[in-house]
């Protein structure tokens, strides 16, 4: 447990963010918001290393050093018509975070803790999802592969295939949490992600970048789950509530819906009609 | 038990706090809410950085400090996006300047 006034900071951290989000909503108080959001973040790494005292100080900060100067350098020379692959990517990059800290996780979970053992399958697994998924989606707005959705015959079932073989491998890790299959799980993850994403033609992208920012989100709030730590879970499920809802209202707003976006190209394959 | 049940209250209300902070967007804010929440996710910059302080192993701190890399581009990278794209709703007066260029 950390010190009282840490868990304060904290909280206004998760204030901010809630605040952020809600003039992020408005044209006039945008821009304000997002100040704001940057605020509570830049509080809340702060107040972490204050209250955590973490070793290996000096590679962290470098860590972070080269994460800024890599982030604003990305973000500040990207045209403005390139922007939603950036942000496919930049989500993909935190999913990634995500599931490589459940992974360093794994040895500490104590016995007996089915529901943080629960979690950290689904940071693992989701986060890996979120992290490729982001990826496909970055090479199909960057043309650096075709928009055209793309699906092969075996599609739908390999797709079944991966997300029970990930059930399984969770329940698995939920018993006996080896590290090893914690990478198996990550890759089972990753594969999947790359089949969730492929079908998907290219002007519905951006709802499926959407869809994949809600899944980053809840990695995250398990994630927080699994270290006790409350900014984590309330502003990973603040980011995945409120972008499933944001996900729907795209699709609205285009005439489709989410279901018909992901599968609609493997529609009458076979297990996925 | 009382801390993990704490812990699912927290999710639950967060959860529909997130729902009703959002349902009253308009349109036009699309892209830049969902890059906006993007950068609010990148927080997990805070566990990356407790459990590679944790760490005890070189394996580990290696891993830990590739997490705090990623997770730092997810966050000042997505906040610095966001705020590029919501300078394109300064005001019609800005814009149309732009647009004149």
């Amino acid at each position: 447990m950390i010190a009282t006034w840490a868990q304060l900071g904290y909280l206004v951290s998760a204030v901010c963010f809630i605040v952020a989000l809600k003039a992020l909503s408005s044209p006039k108080t945008a821009r304000t918001g997002n100040g704001l959001g940057a605020a509570g973040a830049v509080l809340a790494v702060v107040i972490t290393f204050v209250a955590y005292k973490p070793d290996h100080l000096v590679p962290i900060l470098i860590a972070l050093a080269v994460g800024t100067v890599a982030g604003v350098i990305g973000s500040r020379r990207v045209q403005m018509t390139h922007m939603p692959q950036l942000v496919a990517l930049f989500n993909g990059v935190g999913g990634g975070a995500a599931a490589l800290v459940a992974l360093m996780e794994l040895g500490k979970v104590p016995s007996g803790e089915t529901v943080a053992a629960i979690a950290t399958a689904f940071t693992i697994v989701v986060g890996a999802i979120s992290f490729s998924g982001s990826v496909v989606t970055f090479a199909k707005l960057q043309e650096l592969m075709t928009t055209r959705p793309l699906t092969f015959p075996g599609l739908p079932v390999l797709f079944v295939a991966g997300i029970l073989g990930g059930i399984a491998l969770s329940a698995w890790l939920v018993t006996d949490p080896r590290v090893w299959v914690g990478v198996l799980l990550c890759l089972v993850g990753l594969a999947v992600g790359v089949m969730l994403v492929l079908p998907v033609g290219g002007a519905d992208v951006p709802i499926v970048i959407s869809l994949l920012n809600a899944f980053t989100g809840l990695t995250v709030a398990a994630g927080g789950y699994v270290l006790g730590n409350t900014l984590l879970l309330v502003a990973g499920t603040l980011v995945g509530a409120a972008g499933t809802l944001l996900t729907k209202l795209m699709a609205n707003a285009m005439g489709r819906s989410v279901f018909n976006i992901l599968f609609g190209a493997v529609r009458g394959g076979s297990t996925l009609g | 038990m009382t801390e993990s049940i704490a812990l699912l209250t927290i999710f639950v209300l967060a959860a529909f706090v997130g729902v009703e902070v959002i349902s009253k967007v308009s349109s036009t804010l699309h892209t830049p809410l969902m890059s906006g929440a993007n950068a609010i996710h990148g927080v997990i910059l805070v566990g990356a950085i407790i459990v590679t302080g944790q760490a005890e192993s070189a394996l580990v701190v290696v891993v830990g400090l590739v997490a705090v890399v990623l997770a730092t581009v997810n966050m000042v990278g997505g906040f610095v996006v966001t705020d590029r794209m919501l300078e394109m709703f300064r005001g019609p007066g800005a814009r149309k300047k732009e647009l004149h260029k």
